[in-house]
């Protein structure tokens, strides 16, 4: 088991007005099973045990599937590797690349204010996906699903769509600090399905709205959140988020509201 | 709460929509203007008699020039508001340490740049050829010794122009700047209007690339030609009376 001693340049920030900085640790017998946050984990008891505040940051599932554990590693949300989210990156990803120092940093937008170190208040995601990422409608429970029939290519589509954790790198990495992807996402998994399909004009206006009033940039087409995704979400999404979003500004009977 | 009712041109994606629509009245307009310019390679007397055939379309004329400057000003106007939101959203292309791009291109990164670049060039080109008679008469252009506006010689006013190597070096780097815009433009075009099919979708790169390289490489052949002696000027004399001013 190979085992390696790396310096650690980390985000310190002790609120969303303090001024933060980078601040150098060493952390020593890194192995290469450890994922990115036990190594941090590990480093904390040993800040812990010399009296040094140890780093904040967020983490829940620790299987890639809850989107808590955001932060940039090197320049990479998620750090570099494919597909991974940061609680699902081994230190072996990052021994390979022969990494000795490595710089951590929170995702940065002012969407998303900073809570301290490297956790930052993603809860401007929740909004949006209140303000229409739900059927109104009760769509029975499990057993019923089998009884609306739906074609195996626009289940795996909406499927595509639906395994957004909501965990913002697509923001962090976005050159325009967008939420385009993430929105579409939303937009598009429930938009897909026929359960879905009755809200979809009334849903897209109102998420939009609400992506634009939280303060998130306006995407330009870059890639770059595609590129960060953990899920691979493509920026296809996008394309059909935007097409949806003027046919019903366009076509739609009723109005909705303005957000701000 | 508001109880404002949700406006297209509210939004960014209604925004940029515009951005997009305006932009292909735009590119239509390019297309337009280059082939009409690729006629100074057929004769002197080509371009000028397309020049003096353009003044004939009276009202046509107008409804075209209305719809490429209401298409130029809604282009700007919503460039200028996305610019200002995403500003203040937190942008930057490298706001981490070592960042480095992934899938995007320095094209898509200097929209903002190509742009206004392409604004100023604009209004130097307008200056030049499309007002310069009012603003130069027939005295020098631009007070360019020796150079100066034939009305009834579009041809002769060009290439003069273009032997003068700053004018062609302004126009270079502005068509330049065009093809380097439209690279990633066309293809962010199918993008924001939701034109995407897995089937057609490496088209629209196809598209971007070969239309944006053709404008560029079209309108640069131009100076470039007359720079070499290729488009000398003509000795001819010309009459259009469509051409008075
Ligand atoms: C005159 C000043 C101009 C400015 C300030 C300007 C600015 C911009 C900006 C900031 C974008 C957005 C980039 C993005 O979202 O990726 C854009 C997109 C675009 N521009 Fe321009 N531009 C100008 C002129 C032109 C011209 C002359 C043309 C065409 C001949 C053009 C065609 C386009 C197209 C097709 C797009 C893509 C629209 C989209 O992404 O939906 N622009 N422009
Ligand atoms: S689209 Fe991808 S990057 Fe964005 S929130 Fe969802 S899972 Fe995260
Ligand atoms: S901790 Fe849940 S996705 Fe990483």
């Amino acid at each position: 088991m190979e085992t390696r001693t790396l310096t650690l340049h980390v985000w310190r920030q002790n609120g969303p007005t303090g001024t933060g900085s980078f601040k150098t640790y060493e952390a020593k017998d890194v192995n290469e099973h450890m994922s990115f946050l036990e190594m941090l984990d590990d480093l904390n008891e040993k800040l812990i045990s010399r009296g040094e505040e140890e780093i904040t940051f967020d983490h829940d599932c620790r299987e890639g599937i809850c989107g808590a554990c955001g932060m940039v590693v090197n320049g990479y949300a998620h750090g570099p590797r494919e597909r991974t989210t940061t609680c699902q990156l081994h230190m072996r990803e990052v021994f390979k690349l022969g990494w000795t120092e490595v710089w951590i940093e929170p995702w940065r937008a002012k969407a998303f204010p900073l809570v301290k170190d490297l956790m930052v208040d993603r809860s401007a995601f929740d909004r949006i996906q209140h303000a229409g990422g739900y059927i109104s409608v009760r769509t029975g429970s499990a057993r019923d699903a089998n009884e609306t029939p739906i074609q195996k290519q626009i289940a795996d589509s909406a499927m595509d769509a639906a395994t957004c954790i909501g965990c913002g790198a697509c923001v962090a990495s976005c050159p325009n600090a967008s939420a385009s992807l993430f929105t579409s996402a939303k937009v598009g998994h429930l938009g897909t399905l026929p359960q879905g399909v009755p809200e979809r004009e009334i849903r897209v206006r109102n998420m939009v709205a609400q992506m634009d009033a939280e303060g998130f940039g306006s995407c330009t087409n870059h890639g770059e959140c595609e590129a960060a995704c953990p899920k691979g979400i493509s920026v296809d999404w996008i394309a059909r988020m935007n097409r949806e979003f003027v046919r019903a500004m366009v076509t739609a009977k009723d109005d909705v509201d303005a957000r701000d | 709460m508001s109880t404002r009712a949700l406006t297209l041109t509210q939004t960014t994606i209604g925004k940029k929509a515009l951005m997009a629509v305006s932009g292909v009245v735009m590119v239509l307009f390019v297309i337009g203007h280059l082939s009409g310019n690729l006629k100074a390679f057929q004769s002197p007397r080509a371009f000028n008699e397309y020049a003096a055939f353009l003044r004939t379309l009276g009202p046509l004329l107008w409804v075209a020039r209305a719809a490429i400057l209401v298409s130029f000003l809604v282009h700007v106007k919503a460039a200028m508001d996305l610019w200002q939101r995403n500003k203040q959203a937190g942008a930057g292309a490298s706001r981490y340490h070592g960042q480095k791009k992934q899938k995007t291109d320095w094209a898509a990164l200097s929209m903002y740049l190509s742009g206004p670049g392409l604004l100023f060039y604009i209004l130097f080109h307008l200056a030049h050829l499309t007002f310069g008679y009012y603003l130069f008469g027939e005295g020098n252009v631009f007070g360019v010794e020796g150079y100066a506006f034939d009305e009834m010689n579009p041809y002769n006013n060009m290439v003069l122009g273009f032997q003068v190597w700053w004018i062609s070096a302004l126009y270079i780097v502005g068509v330049a700047g065009l093809g380097l815009h439209l690279f990633h433009g066309l293809w962010s075009m199918f993008q924001t209007v939701g034109a995407n099919h897995p089937k057609y979708n490496g088209l629209r790169r196809d598209l971007a690339v070969g239309l944006s390289l053709l404008l560029a490489l079209g309108f640069i052949s131009i100076p470039v030609a007359t720079l070499l002696g290729g488009l000398p000027p003509t000795t001819e004399t010309f009459y259009f009376p469509e051409l008075k001013h």
